[in-house]
Formats: structure tokens, C-alpha cells, sequence
């Protein structure tokens, strides 16, 4: 067995050595210590190397707070999608005496931004081939990115639309046949490009509860509305006042990221 | 080409909860410690403040701060006769990265396992005879005791602040806490969290039926500490954005708020973040590791040579990188031989959906630990002989979150979207609750990870694979467990309940719990194990491997509190017989 394992100098922090006989040629830890190599090698040896010493490093401006969206034009969107995807999200969540519906609630606004930035693009996820058929146990395979989706889906919509109604889009379609077309989206009996077009569905169900729930920085959830809907208050952080004030309903408005005002 | 570095004492891959307590105790010593971490540097102020922290979409749905897949993932089949495709997006699990890992972005509920966890087959075998067992099931005892990690689980709980209310004092039991824990040397460091409603309702429930119900122990903690380390806590806020999140508040355990602060005092320490090891380095024996190699973001090889290796980089890429590595002997599932990705085990959890009419839970006033739970189903805290099943967990009404987009609760047959379904996400979210199981899963010939055939990561090596189904022993279990809990819910008198137990295949799509454990498991014995009882390699005697990458099997419990335990545990005998002594610590 080899010799023990200790610092050399235990007491001194800075310039402790392992017991072991440094590897040939190579110089001791000390002598790169005194040298201006030192520097070379902590700038070079990683992307960001944190010596101790100094504390918890810290700069400023070093946070990453979200980006509010823009109201504007659909970045995403030609204003024929932006059209259907209104209508669409409109008949998801229909407008009531209370709460708006999803169109004017911003959830097309935000699927539009969404698809717009990482999530259209399917940044961050594994998109290496090959798309094989897959169990449904073992999650989505499929090459494409939500934006080339929503495009290609948006698109076979709207031809199926034209051809089935007389040459009227989704959204000149009556509330009743709306519905139509999307309970054959969701139960699969309408096929759009020779395909269920249930994932489809599936994925712009998912874009809409999320815009329609998210803090309204992201475009979706116009004035919180969707939050008053329910009784969440949002962005709030201290409930310490509250969590033994048991079956009382909390009685403060939300408040968005962006503060009590979106 | 990987450019040689000045050899340091100590390598640490992955600077999350067991590598800053690995770093922590060998700067302690003198020792110069480098920690190779792939993510980024975190911290409260910069990374998780109060003013931007609560955003659902961006952390919780979009999972902002944990590993992106495109960096590295797994491939998945349930079992040999499929093909394994990679997961692209997370689902059951969300694997971490970063500095302080999983410790950021965990729910902090730190419980220990029972007594007899730990010398399962023995137990079990006793108890019930062999037969009883599935003849595939390959549970083992671990090669410590309850009673060698006590002390180890107190230094953790302390570490962090421990909310919580001892059910047993030295063998004494206490009230109002678990009587079913093993013997704890003290009481938690600060007391229990106040509950919200549904968990005290749901208690009272629990106590009629002759259960003792006692608050989860949390890592969220109920007021301002300090810890042995000299870093200051602040107390929870029930802000209700606790996994998938970092907290605002200091509040939370994790790295940053238990060691880190201390840890870059010290000169002795360095943590070079955004740098990937690929491989860990032997000598030409095989036996000794040299160092390793990782890469920094701009795609440049180091070789960082040291005297001595921890392996700390959460359970899965641990055995990924000793399979990459070539230490220790691949588990193949045809003979049954082999170590590295044998025994891989997970959770089995279920629950209870209970629609009321007039009642305001306001489940949006929740911390991730905050709960009351009751353990009668635990382990093998009841017996199991009239019930064909082995395992168990804990059950009650923990109340995590009540975030909108997560939470839209509706009675079986609502409509999917359109007016109805509006109306009945308005009607039902403040008065719905979901208690639920946290039951064990145990170990199977047939559950376990190796290297993926055809899928490869950035860097061309290949992804690792994971091969992973229920059992019906599991699903046994969990309809048991849904059962006794529904018989709870049901006495708080709601309008409906359904039950929810775990059924069918092993699904990667819906999250669970990001439980995942073994692949290089501890032992007594090398033919069955990767690592003897002190997380040391039986094949590489100077590295070590901590995480949940050691356990067997599963038990009913979230694993934390065990995996620093062990890692605590492992120091210390690096301390007291190891560096003394460099080389095998257990002759098998």
C-alpha cells in the first residue's frame, strides 16, 4: 500500500502539497504557484473557474430576469394563422359573463411569441436521429420543432376548411361547426395530411392552458384574469400571515412578476 | 489531446449536495480539492430572487434550471424485447446540473429510511421465507446498519435545519411523531412547519382511524437557523414555488444555503463550472485512478490528474461514467452477471383526488416538504403475509404547490376544454386536494442501465440506456397503499374521490419523481455489488461514489437524506482508516 495520504502542511491552506512525490516531469504545485503560469492555466482550464478565498462570487447586473413580450404584429404568425389560432383558442376557452375567453385572455399572443423563441425552435431538447415508432411508453419521437408543427398543421387546417366549407377558413366557421372540427382533431376522426391530427390537438390544447395561466409577461392571461378566475394571487411570496388562517379565502388581487399592474 | 493540468489532491465530479459535503470535509483536512461541476454557477441573488423566481412556465414547465437534453440524455425501453429510443424532453424525471444540483431545485423532504431497509432480504426472508419474494427480485442488504448511519443522518439534518417532530428519542417513542422511525441520538434542530388546511383535515381523518399522523420532515425550514457551518437560513414563506425552483428566501437546504458560502472562503478549494468530465483515468493496472478528463465550453480537452476521485455526479451519469470509464464490470442482463448498471430501482407513487364542495384549501399556500403523513404502511411496518406483496410507503396530504397551469383539477367526465371545462377548473381549484403514496420499488433482474447501441451524446459517446418496468409486486403494493389512503379520504366526507394508483408500464412521459436509484450499488459482496460499504470502488480503490447511485433497492422514502448519510459515513472512515492508509478499506 502506498504511503499515507495527508497535506503536507495542514495548518496552511494556500500552499499544501498531497504527501505523494509529484509526477515526473512535471513541476511541483509551489513552484507553478511562484510562476506566471499560474494564470495561464486558471484562465485556460475551464470556462469558469472559481478559486476560493474571496467568498461567493458575485457581479453585478449578473441576474437573468425574464423579457416581458411586446404587443405588436404576430412575430410568428401570418396573419391567416394568427386568424385561426385566435379562433381556435377562442373556442378552447369560450369567453363567459366573468372570465374572457382565450383570444382576448392573449393565448394566441403568447403561443405566437412562444413559437417565436426556444420553444418553437425545440431548443434544449435531444433532436438527434434516428425517429424511430415509439411505445407510448417511451415519449415523442418526432422530427419536428413546434414551429414546423403549428406550420404544416396550420396550413392542412386550412386547406381541409376551404375544402369542406364552401372556401371559408376556421375562423369564419360558426362557433357549433368549430367545434366540430376540433372534437374530430381531438377524437382523430379528422385527418389532416393524410394523418391524426390528434398531437397536433394535443400540443395546441397544452400551448393554450399554458398561455392562458402563465404570469402575463409572456403575453397570455391578459390583466390576470385567468388567475382571478380561480383565486390564485399570483406572483406573491409570504403566506406565513396565512397558512393557519385555515377555510378562509385569501382575499388579495394577483400580482404579476411584472408587478400589480401588467 | 488533453492538456495535463498540475496534479491537485483531490478531484470532486459534480458539485451538487454530496459534492459540496465531499469539498467541505477534505478542505477541513488541508487538502487542495478541485470540483469539476458540467453547469453553470448558481446562487440566490443572482439565479432565484424573490422577484422573478415565481414563473410556473419558465421553471416548472420549461425547466429552466435543470439539464437540457440536447446536452445529454438517456435512452428508454421497459424491457429487452423493445428497441430503446432517447427521452428528447424530461418527463418522469428532471435530471439536474448545475453548482448545488438537484439540492436546488428538490422539495427538501428529508426523511431516513427504517431500521429494517437496510438488511432487507434478512428481514424479509426471516419474516416471510424465501418463497415469498419474487424469485427475479434482487433486493440485498446494503452492508451498514440503521443504527452506523444515525449519527450521519443527524449531521445532515443539522447541516440544513431540519423542520420536524421526533417520534423516537433513544428509543423512547414521542408523541405526535413517527413512531415507526429508527432511534434518533436528538430532536430535530428547529420545530415542524405550521400546516395549511388540507393537511390538518386530512390528519384528523388519519387520527379517527386509530393512525398517528406527524408533519413531514422538512428541508424548508420553519425558522431563522444557524448551522455548525456558521451559514444562516432565513424561514419559509409557504410561497408555493418549491421544486422545480430555487428559493428566493435562503429557506430551502441546498448547497448554497448550508456550505457554500463557506466553502468559497477557502483557498484551498477551486470549482471549475461549465466543464464536463468524460472519463476517469487509471494507471495501467487498472486498480488506481490517475485523474480525469473533461471538457471546457469551448470544446478543449484537460487532463486534471489527482490522488484521489469522488464520483458525485448524481446517480445516473455516475454509472455512466464508470461504463465509460471501463471500471468495474458491466452488469449483462442474459447471465445476470456484472455490477456497473445492475439493480437500478426507482418510486412508486399514487394518490387520492378528493373534489369538496365549500371548503378553501387555497393550495397555493404550500412548501415542497410541508405535510402530514402517516408511515402504518411502510416498509414492513405491517405484515405483508395475507397481502402477497412485499414494500410500502408513506402516505398523506403534502401540499407542494398549488400552481395554475399544474393544477387544474376537474371531476372525472369534464370535458377536456370549451365552457364546461372552464367552469369546472373555476369551480374546483381552490377545494380539491391530492393526497397521495410514496411507496418503495425494489430491485429486479431486468430493471437496470447500460450503454445505448445506436444513440451517442455531443461528444459522440454514447447515451446510456435505461431498462426499466413496473412489477406486479409494485403494482400490488401501490393498489394496497391507494386503498388504505383512500379509506383516509374518504372520512374528511368530500363529494368524490378517485383513486389513482400506479398501474400499467413504466410510462417516461408523465412526471413522477426524479427517485432514480443503484446502478452501482454497495456490499458486502463484489460479485453483487459495485462498492463496499464505504462508497469505495472494490475494483479502484482510491475513488469513491456517493448519490442514490448506492442503494440496492428503493424504499418508501424521498432518498436525500439517506444519500448524505452515506456520503457522511464514507468520510468519515476516509478520515479515520483511509488516509492513514491508502487501499481497500474492506477485504471481501
Amino acid at each position: 500500500m502506498s504511503a499515507s495520504l495527508a497535506p503536507v502542511n495542514p495548518t496552511s491552506q494556500a500552499s499544501a502539497e498531497p504527501g505523494a512525490e509529484p509526477l515526473p516531469g512535471l513541476p511541483t504545485r509551489r513552484a507553478l504557484l511562484a510562476s506566471t503560469a499560474l494564470l495561464l492555466v486558471t484562465r485556460a482550464a475551464g470556462a469558469a473557474t472559481l478559486s476560493g478565498g474571496a467568498g461567493m462570487p458575485w457581479r453585478p447586473f449578473a441576474g437573468d430576469p425574464p423579457r416581458a413580450v411586446e404587443p405588436g404584429p404576430w412575430v410568428f404568425f401570418t396573419s391567416e394563422e394568427g386568424a385561426t389560432v385566435e379562433a381556435m383558442v377562442d373556442r378552447l376557452i369560450p369567453p363567459d359573463r366573468e372570465t374572457p375567453g382565450g383570444k382576448e385572455c392573449g393565448c394566441a399572443v403568447f403561443i405566437d411569441r412562444q413559437l417565436a423563441g426556444a420553444y418553437g425552435r425545440a431548443q434544449g431538447l435531444y433532436m438527434s436521429p434516428p425517429f424511430l415508432p415509439a411505445t407510448p411508453e417511451q415519449g415523442q419521437q418526432a422530427p419536428s420543432t413546434p414551429a414546423q408543427l403549428y406550420r404544416r398543421m396550420l396550413a392542412a387546417l386550412d386547406a381541409h376548411c376551404r375544402n369542406a366549407y364552401a372556401n371559408r377558413t376556421f375562423a369564419q366557421l360558426p362557433d357549433g361547426e368549430k367545434d366540430k372540427v376540433i372534437t374530430g382533431m381531438e377524437n382523430g376522426s379528422l385527418r389532416l395530411q393524410g394523418t391524426s391530427a390528434t398531437p397536433f390537438f394535443e400540443t395546441l390544447l397544452q400551448d393554450t392552458r399554458y398561455g392562458f395561466f402563465a404570469d402575463p409577461i409572456y403575453g397570455g392571461n391578459r390583466d390576470m384574469a385567468a388567475w382571478k378566475m380561480i383565486g390564485f394571487p399570483g406572483a406573491r411570496y409570504d403566506y406565513r400571515d396565512w397558512v393557519e388562517r385555515h377555510n378562509e379565502r385569501y382575499p388579495h388581487p394577483p400580482i404579476s412578476i411584472a408587478g400589480r399592474n401588467p | 489531446m488533453a492538456t495535463k493540468l498540475p496534479a491537485t489532491d483531490i478531484v470532486i465530479i459534480g458539485l451538487g449536495w454530496t459534492g459540496s459535503i465531499v469539498a467541505k470535509s477534505m478542505t477541513d483536512a488541508g487538502f487542495n480539492v478541485v470540483a469539476i461541476e458540467r453547469g453553470p454557477w448558481r446562487d440566490t441573488a443572482t439565479d432565484f430572487p424573490p422577484t422573478y423566481s415565481p414563473d410556473e412556465l419558465r421553471y416548472a414547465m420549461r425547466h429552466d434550471l435543470f439539464l437540457r437534453p440536447t446536452q445529454t440524455t438517456l435512452t428508454f425501453r421497459n424491457n429487452t424485447s423493445q428497441t430503446a429510443l432517447p427521452i428528447r424532453s424530461w418527463g418522469a424525471f428532471l435530471l439536474p446540473n448545475g453548482v448545488g444540483g438537484a439540492g436546488v431545485h428538490w422539495n427538501a423532504e428529508t426523511w431516513r429510511f427504517l431500521p429494517s431497509d437496510f438488511v432487507l432480504r434478512t428481514h424479509l426472508t426471516q419474516r416471510y421465507g424465501a418463497k415469498f419474494l419474487p424469485e427475479d427480485m434482487t433486493i440485498q442488504d446494503w452492508g451498514v446498519t440503521y443504527d452506523e448511519l444515525e449519527p450521519h443522518y443527524d449531521t445532515f439534518e443539522y447541516l440544513c435545519g431540519t423542520s420536524g417532530t421526533a417520534g423516537n428519542l433513544k428509543g423512547q417513542k414521542q408523541p405526535h411523531g413517527n413512531p415507526f422511525e429508527g432511534p434518533r441520538s436528538r430532536p430535530y434542530p428547529t420545530p415542524a412547519q405550521k400546516q395549511p388546511y388540507g393537511p390538518v383535515l386530512w390528519a384528523e381523518a388519519a387520527k379517527e382511524m386509530g393512525y398517528s399522523a406527524f408533519p413531514q420532515p422538512s428541508g424548508n425550514l420553519s425558522q431563522a437557523y444557524t448551522n455548525p457551518l456558521g451559514v444562516t437560513l432565513g424561514p419559509c414563506t409557504y410561497c408555493g414555488f418549491c421544486e422545480r425552483f430555487g428559493c428566493g428566501n435562503y429557506s430551502k437546504a441546498s448547497p448554497q444555503t448550508t456550505i457554500l458560502p463557506l466553502l468559497m472562503r477557502r483557498t484551498n478549494f477551486e470549482a471549475r463550472t461549465e466543464c464536463e468530465v468524460t472519463r476517469i483515468n487509471l494507471d495501467n493496472t487498472g486498480k488506481r485512478a490517475t485523474g480525469v478528463t473533461y471538457v471546457d465550453t469551448e470544446g478543449r480537452e484537460w487532463e486534471q490528474p489527482a490522488e484521489m476521485v469522488f464520483l458525485c455526479a448524481f446517480q445516473m451519469f455516475n454509472v455512466q461514467l464508470l461504463l465509460l470509464s471501463g471500471i468495474g464490470q458491466p452488469y449483462d442482463v442474459s447471465s445476470g452477471q456484472g455490477v456497473i448498471g445492475r439493480n437500478f430501482s426507482y418510486q412508486v407513487t399514487s394518490s387520492v383526488q378528493a373534489f369538496f364542495d365549500s371548503k378553501i384549501f387555497s393550495p397555493f399556500i404550500a412548501s415542497g416538504s410541508i405535510g402530514m403523513c402517516i408511515d402504518e404502511f411502510n416498509g414492513d411496518n405491517f405484515d405483508h403475509a395475507p397481502h402477497g406483496f412485499v414494500g410500502g410507503g408513506y402516505m398523506g396530504m403534502v401540499q407542494t404547490n398549488g400552481r395554475p397551469i399544474e393544477t387544474t383539477p376537474t371531476p372525472p367526465g369534464t370535458p377536456q376544454w370549451g365552457a364546461a371545462w372552464k367552469k369546472a377548473v373555476q369551480d374546483n381549484y381552490l377545494s380539491t386536494i391530492l393526497p397521495s403514496t410514496h411507496g418503495s420499488c425494489y430491485s429486479y433482474r431486468d430493471c437496470y442501465l447500460d450503454l445505448d447501441p445506436t444513440y451517442k451524446d455531443r461528444f459522440g459517446r454514447p447515451l446510456m440506456r435505461l431498462t426499466f418496468d413496473f412489477h406486479e409486486n409494485e403494482h400490488k403494493m401501490s393498489r394496497f397503499l391507494t386503498d388504505r389512503l383512500a379509506e383516509i379520504v374518504q372520512r374528511m366526507g368530500p363529494r368524490q374521490i378517485v383513486k389513482l394508483p400506479r398501474t400499467g408500464h413504466f410510462n417516461i412521459v408523465p412526471y413522477q419523481t426524479t427517485h432514480t436509484c443503484g446502478g452501482a450499488i454497495i456490499g458486502a459482496d463484489p460479485k453483487t455489488s459495485a462498492l463496499n460499504r464505504y462508497l469505495q470502488s472494490w475494483d479502484v480503490h482510491n475513488l469513491f461514489v456517493t448519490g442514490a447511485t448506492n442503494f440496492p433497492q428503493n424504499a418508501g422514502y424521498n432518498p436525500t437524506g439517506t444519500v448524505a448519510a452515506l456520503t457522511y459515513w464514507s468520510l468519515d472512515a476516509i478520515h479515520k482508516q483511509y488516509l492513514k492508509n491508502p487501499g481497500p478499506l474492506v477485504h471481501a
